[in-house]
């Protein structure tokens, strides 16, 4: 399964949430999103989110200013 | 037959093991409606100015991307972000002492200046609030924030309520056909008030 990619760099919250809510959608169950952002604030936000919505959040890392998620939606 | 001494017994002995299960299953039950149900808020938007227009729009529909039921009562100045055109919201730097005012263009040391403009400069020079209002905006931009008319189509698309203050309308003139068609409905304080009770987050903006 092809992984989807969410480019939210430059984007500020609640940006990065409401396209990554979008690009979910598209997203089958089971299947993964990958998300590049460069708003530090999106760190605590993603784990929020995926525990609000009950989606998995696979990786977070940060690689220089830009951060990276992997998030697998479960239902 | 009445209460003879082994019921009374028998009562005592249930009301007893009833006083010790009985709350530590409620706890539970309750625990368990808790996670259950769809966490949902209420926010009432009174204010219609650009810098006022951005809590609402951000927490409603960061909201329900997180899956909450949302309605939002606009009334007074808010019935303003209900507006078709809602791309010219304003905002005043005047009797406005926290507003940080940089310029949102030029090198960096220059970004950083602080200008502490008096009130008098603001009220006397006619179009200030316009050059405010358009700073405002750059630096908005910039710094890749989404623009309102952004912020509420997302809220729209994400499934939040939008309910428009009967009485506003009334007050100022409105007609219904100066808003957005995707009003939910046009109601007062007292059918939105039991909305506003069951929500599990009320906010006045």
């Amino acid at each position: 399964m092809t992984t989807a990619v969410l480019d939210a760099k430059g984007l500020n919250c609640p940006l990065p949430i409401l396209k990554a809510k979008k690009a979910l959608q598209g997203v089958p169950a089971g299947g993964l999103l990958e998300i590049y952002a460069t708003d530090p604030g999106s760190v605590k936000d993603f784990e929020a989110f995926c525990r609000q919505t009950g989606n998995e959040l696979l990786a977070s890392s940060q690689d220089g200013n830009v951060f990276k998620f992997v998030i697998k939606r479960l239902r | 037959m009445g209460v003879t001494p082994d019921n009374a017994l028998l009562d005592e002995l249930i009301k007893r093991r009833l006083d010790e299960l009985l709350p530590q299953k409620l706890e539970e039950k309750l625990a368990e409606l808790r996670e259950k149900k769809t966490p949902s808020m209420t926010i009432i938007a009174t204010k219609g100015t650009l810098d006022w227009a951005y809590p609402p729009f951000i927490l409603a529909s960061t909201a329900a991307a997180l899956g909450w039921n949302v309605s939002m009562f606009f009334t007074f100045y808010g019935l303003n972000l209900l507006k078709k055109d809602i791309s010219d919201l304003k905002v005043s730097p005047l009797g406005n002492p926290g507003m940080p005012m940089k310029m949102p263009f030029g090198p960096d040391w220059f970004r950083g200046i602080n200008w502490n403009i008096p009130n008098v400069i603001e009220a006397g020079i006619p179009g200030f609030e316009s050059l405010a209002t358009v700073l405002m905006k750059q630096t908005i931009h910039n710094k890749g924030v989404a623009s309102i008319p952004e912020l509420r189509s997302a809220s729209i698309e994400a499934g939040v309520n939008l309910i428009g203050c009967q009485m506003t309308v009334d007050l100022f003139g409105f007609k219904h056909d100066d808003f957005i068609p995707e009003v939910k409905e046009y109601v007062g304080a007292a059918t939105f008030l039991p909305m506003a009770r069951d929500a599990d987050v009320s906010l006045f903006i």
